[in-house]
């Protein structure tokens, strides 16, 4: 239980959408306006390879595992390069944060798995006739699944470096690229560990959802287990998609033990609090680190290295940005400038999305998508309530009682990791075998993989639920409806509402995989945007693709702006214990 | 002696002042602020919380820019943070993240000294200022003392000339902060530290009578220099010395001394009258503590400040902050530092709860402009609501934002002590509900 409080920051602000919103929206649809585009003469180059490359022998699992974590790091890095570049970038300059930022909030909301296909042939078109590019659309899945998350938590972090540590760097006349490493980078590390482990978790579903991509008649398979998946769903082999589930298990299991729980731990000494207090977990590999003398050499060498490299007097450029020595009228001019050029943009983003729209799609498709999008929403609220329902109270008898906390906390943290994606093919069988309504039964697919937030969010918060107030509800004997009503849910409401945000989040991205899956030949559909989605990508229908992800988006950004947001900015205000 | 010594550095006519969203300039925060800090002197700058000595002192450091005037140091200006000046953290201000070694080594390494010889230098200030044993602890395993002392080490490894000193004793229990005190005055006067010259930021009275060889008393609103006191009182000084304790008393005298009259149509410190003054937060509990103690025997109506703050354990600045609300509801008068209860503060004590609130709603209308116009506001208006953001606004042209909430909020809590008006904090509106 390392995490107590997590705040998801980017939640923590404005919450009616403006005119930067607007903006930032305009930018990105028209974005994949021009890829869609651009896209439309690169199909030609895709490689010649069939299906032929995945085989589904079970010794081929350990290297297809292994191929698809490298992936999943691959991703990773370049979500680190990019949360240091585009969050610096929006924290030191006043002007780029007036885009940058809600662009992020924007992209943090498209489903981006709906693109894929754009993607696939994008990079496909860099490398012609060769898998490389499909390799690419696969790892710039998994990245679009971290890097805004974790841009955000660098940013807020930015924002808020404690002044007097700020004042001690300016003090010794640190440079800008010292100052980067020894402050605002070490500051970040908690929160921004949190979020890439967190992060990494999502980033498993999409690994497997991003590796047998189909784009129109053409189907190309990577080899990982996501691969592995479609080609047993392909042939109908069962044993093979069991065969699956228990590697994707034993891969889950090692990141857990091997990096989210030594990196989550090891990240507490990077927190500013100065009290002691908090109980730390104390990992099994972590304490293999510290206490092996061989271990421990490396791990001293790496930091010693890392400090020579931090205090480098390398001439980085520090950012003047607030400093306000410009001449103000050179400044205002520069504004002007820069609105400006924003001003244009966005006219030029309208135009193109303007002609896109009267070009290849009619109101009624627009009107249709909408309606879609509504069914899909009246999915994720219901699942989201019964799961609610269901969860809370058992989370919260787990959560008082210390020593089944710590049993089913990590267990409900490493289901949260498990990509569900795996075992849709089981639902479907039944599905198929027991004739179920689709409309109803593909449904519990969206929550499946994302109520386990709500679980370890809701656990973390009981078992953080101050003594005291447990004792005066007992003393007074508060029981029943009361005992829920005025002492236990205000204390997890806020914890509740930090996973349910999270849930809400992976549900409207799991819809799209959810709504929409195959058994062999036989296709299980439901009503909804999210299979509108997917056969649009099964289709290779363009125009419907660009449709269905922006009113998806569109309803996802008012949803949590809202419904969130307030619920959030609530819980923040009001029902904080500590 | 001053005279000869040669000074270090010289702050001459310096002003600041807040600047409005519009860019203008806003509240003066230093006006006219000049001092000189020589070779071998320990110069104390005394204030009340917002008097602007922080920021004067950080305008020394080079942190910030003034708005007027000019900071010399050796002959040259400072307009960034200058090597030889180095500052040491009422927070203490260490890297979590790094060891009691490593944070003292960061000013070293910053400007590119080689390892070796920063270790070496950093063993040798954690040798002299007490720490050793504990190089390779973290800020976290440190009790508050430790860590100060980790802050001073940082500050002397690189041989500043000039020592800033930011209230570094007040976030510390008394008997370790004592013993901080007394060290660091030893090794001082000893000779043993590699600097010239302290300059220290302090709203403790008896601290700076301690420590320093010069005090500047800073009156606030804006923050000048209202008076020069030189300390010429041996090392190591007695507490109880009846010269330590004469020059204590007059500190305090010259500190409760009433501001002269301002220019007309500036209404912004705290001793007017006006819509636009500045609040302190203070609790109605601790208003109606110090009137009953006031009010007891032995004083009876009448104290010496410094008595009753010891009496009392209150800190000099808490204790001001208590006095001039007291003195602004008329319930006391505060002069020549001495602080004596009003026929209505006499009768507020002895009464019972409600008649308490009854007595101090009254004097909240009658002497609180804010309070009294956010009452009429409600009275208008058909609704009896009004949103809190409104006052803010108002509030916003003669104050700085955190200022004016601050202020807001302290007139919300006595009025509804004294139940004139209620208060929703989810809608932020004022409304007339449930008063009487």
């Amino acid at each position: 239980m390392a995490h107590k409080w997590i705040d998801l920051t980017s939640f923590n602000r404005r919450s009616i959408p403006n005119v930067w919103d607007f903006i930032a929206f305009a930018l990105i649809v028209a974005l994949f306006v021009a890829i869609t585009h651009a896209s439309h003469g690169m199909t030609a180059h895709l490689p010649d390879k069939n299906d032929s490359t995945v085989n589904l022998d079970y010794a081929n699992l350990p290297y297809y595992a292994s191929r698809s974590t490298i992936r999943m790091f691959l991703a990773l890095i370049a979500s680190f390069i990019f949360t240091f570049t585009y969050a610096t970038l929006a924290a030191k300059s006043k002007r780029a944060e007036l885009v940058l930022i809600p662009m992020l909030d924007v992209l943090q909301s498209v489903p981006v798995l709906g693109f894929l296909s754009f993607t696939v042939t994008f990079f496909l078109g860099l490398f012609p006739g060769s898998t490389l590019g499909a390799e690419c659309a696969a790892i710039f899945a998994v990245f679009t699944s971290q890097a805004w998350n974790m841009a955000f938590s660098f940013y807020q972090s930015l924002v808020t470096v404690p002044r007097d540590l700020d004042e001690v760097c300016n003090g010794f006349r640190l440079n800008g690229w010292q100052r980067f490493w020894c402050l605002e980078a070490p500051f970040s590390v908690p929160g921004l560990l949190w979020n890439t482990m967190m992060s990494m978790s999502g980033g498993w579903f999409f690994v497997v959802a991003s590796e047998a991509i189909s784009v129109g008649d053409t189907t190309i398979n990577l080899p990982g287990i996501g691969s592995y998946l479609a080609m047993a769903i392909n042939q109908k082999r069962v044993d093979a998609v069991i065969a699956a589930v228990i590697t994707m298990l034993f891969v889950i299991l090692a990141y857990d033990q091997l990096l989210f729980r030594p990196i989550v731990a090891w990240s507490s000494k990077f927190r500013v609090e100065l009290s002691a207090g908090q109980e730390s977990e104390d990992p099994w590999v972590l304490r293999l680190f510290q206490r092996t003398r061989f271990l421990r050499q490396i791990v001293i060498f790496v930091g010693d290295q890392f400090t020579k490299f931090a205090y480098l007097r390398l001439p980085f450029p520090k950012f003047e940005g607030l400093s306000g020595k410009a001449d103000p009228r050179l400044s205002r001019a520069f504004d002007y400038a820069w609105f400006g050029l924003i001003g244009l943009i966005t006219l030029w983003a309208l135009w193109e999305i303007e002609r896109f729209v009267t070009s290849e799609l009619s109101w009624s498709d627009l009107f249709y998508a909408v309606g879609l999008t509504f069914i899909t929403m009246l999915r994720v609220v219901v699942l989201m309530a019964l799961a609610t329902l269901f969860w809370v109270p058992i989370s919260v008898w787990v959560g008082l009682r210390p020593t089944i906390a710590r049993l089913v906390q990590p267990l409900a943290q490493f289901l949260a990791a498990f990509p569900v994606n795996v075992i849709f093919p089981i639902a479907v069988i039944l599905i198929l075998r027991l004739h179920l309504n689709p409309d109803i039964w593909l449904s519990t697919l969206i929550i499946f993989g994302t109520q386990w937030y709500i679980v370890f969010n809701v656990i973390a918060g009981a078992a953080a639920f101050p003594n005291d107030l447990k004792e005066v509800a007992a003393t007074y004997g508060a029981k029943g409806w009361q005992w829920w009503r005025d002492v236990m849910l205000p204390g997890i409401f806020p914890y509740f509402v930090t996973g349910a945000l999270t849930a809400s989040g992976g549900s409207w991205n799991a819809a799209i995989v959810a709504e929409y899956v195959k058994w062999g030949d036989d296709k299980v559909a439901a009503h909804g945007i999210g299979s509108y989605i997917a056969q649009a990508t099964e289709a290779g229908d363009y125009p419907k693709i660009v449709l269905g992800v922006a009113v998806m988006s569109v309803f996802v950004i008012l949803f949590n702006r809202l419904f969130w947001r307030p619920l959030f900015g609530y819980a923040e205000r009001r029902l904080r214990v500590n | 002696m001053e005279t000869t010594a040669p000074n270090l550095l010289n702050v001459t006519h310096v002003s600041k002042h807040y600047m409005k969203g519009s860019g203008e300039a806003g509240v003066p925060i230093l006006d006219d602020v000049s001092l000189t800090i020589n070779e071998g002197e320990i110069v104390g700058m005394l204030g009340r919380s917002g008097c602007g000595k922080s920021t004067l002192l950080r305008i020394v450091s080079g942190l910030i820019e003034p708005s007027e005037g000019n900071v010399v140091y050796l002959g040259h200006p400072v307009d960034k943070p200058a090597e030889g000046i180095a500052m040491v953290f009422q927070s203490f201000a260490l890297f979590p993240w790094l060891n009691v070694q490593e944070n003292v080594e960061f000013g070293l390494r910053a400007q590119g000294i080689e390892e070796d010889e920063a270790h070496r230098r950093a063993l040798k200030a954690i040798d002299l200022i007490g720490l050793d044993g504990f190089e390779t602890a973290y800020p976290k395993e440190l009790s508050g003392g430790m860590r100060q002392r980790v802050g001073f080490a940082r500050a002397l490894v690189v041989n500043p000339n000039i020592l800033l000193m930011d209230e570094p004793f007040s976030a510390l229990d008394v008997l370790t902060a004592e013993t901080l005190r007394t060290d660091l005055l030893d090794l001082w006067t000893e000779g043993r530290l590699p600097i010239k010259a302290i300059l220290m930021v302090t709203h403790n009275i008896e601290e700076a009578v301690l420590m320093c060889d010069r005090i500047l008393v800073l009156s606030s609103n804006p923050g000048r220099i209202s008076a020069e006191i030189k300390v010429r009182l041996k090392h190591p000084r007695n507490r109880l010395d009846p010269e330590f304790r004469q020059l204590v008393d007059t500190i305090y005298a010259r500190m409760t001394q009433r501001a002269e009259p301002k220019p007309a149509g500036k209404d912004g410190h705290f001793a007017g009258m006006g819509f636009g003054m500045v609040l302190p937060r203070v609790s109605t509990n601790s208003l109606a503590g110090l009137m009953e103690a006031l009010a007891a025997p032995p004083f009876n109506g009448k104290a010496d400040l410094p008595v009753i703050a010891d009496e009392l354990t209150l800190e000099v600045d808490d204790l001001f902050k208590i006095g001039e609300t007291l003195q602004l509801l008329r319930f006391a008068e505060m002069e020549s530092g001495d602080i004596k209860l009003t026929p209505a503060g006499i009768k507020f004590a002895g009464g019972e709860v409600d008649a308490r609130k009854k007595l101090f709603g009254d004097h909240m209308l009658s002497y609180v402009p804010l309070a009294a116009r956010i009452r009429r506001v409600l009275d208008e208006r058909s609704t009896h609501t009004a949103p809190a953001n409104r006052f803010i606004q108002e509030l916003e042209d003669y104050m700085s934002e955190e200022e004016a909430e601050r202020t807001l909020r302290s007139v919300t809590n006595w009025s509804r002590y004294g139940e004139l008006f209620a208060y929703d904090e989810s809608s932020q509106v004022f409304s007339l509900e449930n008063p009487q």
